[in-house]
C-alpha cells in the first residue's frame, strides 16, 4: 500500500436523510491514482463510520456507486480526484433527482419502476427449445442497439437531467435509452405496447435535447440520440395511424 | 449557473428559450406599433419615426439576433428530432449563434 503523503483534500461530504441534511467536513490524506471512491471509503474507515454510501464491483461495471461530485453526476470507482479537485477541494453529494435514503446512498426505486412503465423487459417470442435467432451485426436495427446496449444503470443520466427534475414523471434518459435498444430488437413481440408507454405523457416527447444524459454518461452512451430515435418512431406511427 | 449545467447544449437550450421569450414580449410593441396605422397616416408616421432614434436602432439590432439565433436555434432542433443522428450538435449550436451575430451585426451596418 502507498504511503501517504502530506498533502491533504478538504471534502465536503452531505449528511442527513429523506428529511434533510448538512455537510460534514473532513480532511482526507491524499493518495496516487486515489478515486472518488476512495476518498469516501476513507472517511468512513477512518474518520466517521457511520456515513453511509453504495458500492460493489469498484470497477466502472455494477453502476452503483454514482454521486454527485463537484456537482456533476459522476461513477465514483473510476474518478480521479485528481482529474475533479478544485483548490484541493472535493463536495461529493447524493445523485439528484432520486430520494436520499441516508448519506449518499440514494433509493433508486423510482428509477427502475421508469424502466417497468417503459417497457424496459425483453419479450422473446421463442423457446429455449428453439434455435437462436440469427441477427447480423450490420443489419441497421441491431447497430442502433448496439449504440444504446452499454448502460449500466448508474442513474448520472437521471441526475444530470434537468427534465427529470421539472417533471417527476418524465420517464428519463435510461428508461427511454433501454426502450430504444428493445425497439431495435427484431426479436422483441412488445413494440407497439412498448411504442404507446414511451409516447405517453412523460415520455420520449418530454425530452428538451439538452443532453446533460449525453455529456456525463461514463459509458459515452447517448440517450438523447435514442430518444431522438424515439421521437421519429413516435411521429412516424402517428402518421401510419391517419 | 449549477455545474451540471455548465456545457454548451444547455447553453443552446437556455439562448433559444430565453429569446423565444424575449421575442414574445416584444410582439404586444410591435402589434401596438402597427395598430397606430389605424388612427391615420400621421399617428403611424410618428411611432416610425420614434424607431429611428439610435437607441431604438441598437436594440433592434438585439431583436433581430434574438430572431435569428431562435430562428436557426429552432432548425437545429427540428434536424436533431426528424433527420438522422448527428454528433455535431454542439457545431451546430455554435454555427447558429454565429450566423445570427452575422445578421444581426449586418442590420445594424446597413441602420447607421
Amino acid at each position: 500500500m502507498p504511503m501517504p503523503n502530506s498533502d491533504h483534500i478538504k471534502v465536503k461530504v452531505w449528511r442527513g436523510d429523506a428529511g434533510g441534511g448538512s455537510f460534514a467536513e473532513f480532511e482526507v490524506p491524499q493518495q496516487p491514482a486515489q478515486t472518488v471512491l476512495d476518498v469516501v471509503t476513507w472517511i468512513q474507515r477512518h474518520a466517521d463510520s457511520t456515513l453511509s454510501y453504495r458500492f460493489a464491483c469498484r470497477v466502472g461495471m455494477c453502476g452503483s456507486c454514482a454521486m454527485m461530485v463537484n456537482g456533476i453526476p459522476r461513477w465514483t470507482c473510476r474518478t480521479h480526484v485528481n482529474k475533479v479537485v478544485q483548490d484541493n477541494r472535493l463536495t461529493v453529494e447524493p445523485l439528484r433527482n432520486l430520494p436520499v435514503i441516508k448519506d449518499l446512498a440514494c433509493d433508486m426505486s423510482e428509477f427502475f419502476d421508469k424502466w417497468k412503465r417503459a417497457e424496459g423487459q425483453f419479450s422473446g417470442t421463442n423457446t429455449r427449445a428453439q434455435a437462436v435467432a440469427a441477427i447480423s451485426p450490420a443489419e441497421p436495427a441491431r447497430r442502433a442497439a448496439n449504440a444504446a446496449i452499454e448502460c449500466i444503470n448508474c442513474a448520472i443520466c437521471y441526475a444530470a437531467c434537468d427534465v427529470v427534475s421539472w417533471n417527476p414523471g418524465y420517464l428519463g434518459p435510461a428508461a427511454l435509452n433501454r426502450a430504444w435498444s428493445l425497439q431495435n430488437d427484431s426479436r422483441d413481440r412488445r413494440h407497439g405496447e412498448r411504442l404507446r408507454a414511451i409516447s405517453a405523457d412523460g415520455g420520449c416527447l418530454s425530452c428538451h435535447s439538452q443532453q446533460g444524459c449525453a455529456s456525463y454518461c461514463p459509458n459515452e452512451l447517448n440517450p438523447t440520440a435514442s430518444i431522438a430515435g424515439l421521437k421519429k418512431m413516435a411521429a412516424s406511427a402517428f402518421f401510419r395511424s391517419r | 449557473m449549477k455545474a451540471h449545467r455548465r456545457q454548451p447544449l444547455y447553453l443552446a437550450f437556455l439562448l433559444h428559450r430565453l429569446s423565444g421569450l424575449g421575442l414574445a414580449l416584444f410582439l404586444p410593441l410591435h402589434f401596438y406599433v402597427l395598430g397606430r396605422a389605424l388612427a391615420g397616416e400621421a399617428a403611424f408616421d410618428e411611432a416610425l419615426s420614434w424607431t429611428e432614434g439610435p437607441l431604438v436602432k441598437l436594440a433592434e439590432f438585439g431583436l433581430v439576433f434574438l430572431l435569428a439565433v431562435h430562428f436557426f436555434g429552432g432548425l437545429r432542433l427540428l434536424a436533431l428530432e426528424n433527420m438522422p443522428w448527428s454528433n455535431q450538435h454542439k457545431n451546430y449550436a455554435a454555427l447558429a449563434v454565429a450566423i445570427a451575430f452575422f445578421i444581426a451585426c449586418g442590420f445594424l451596418l446597413r441602420a447607421v
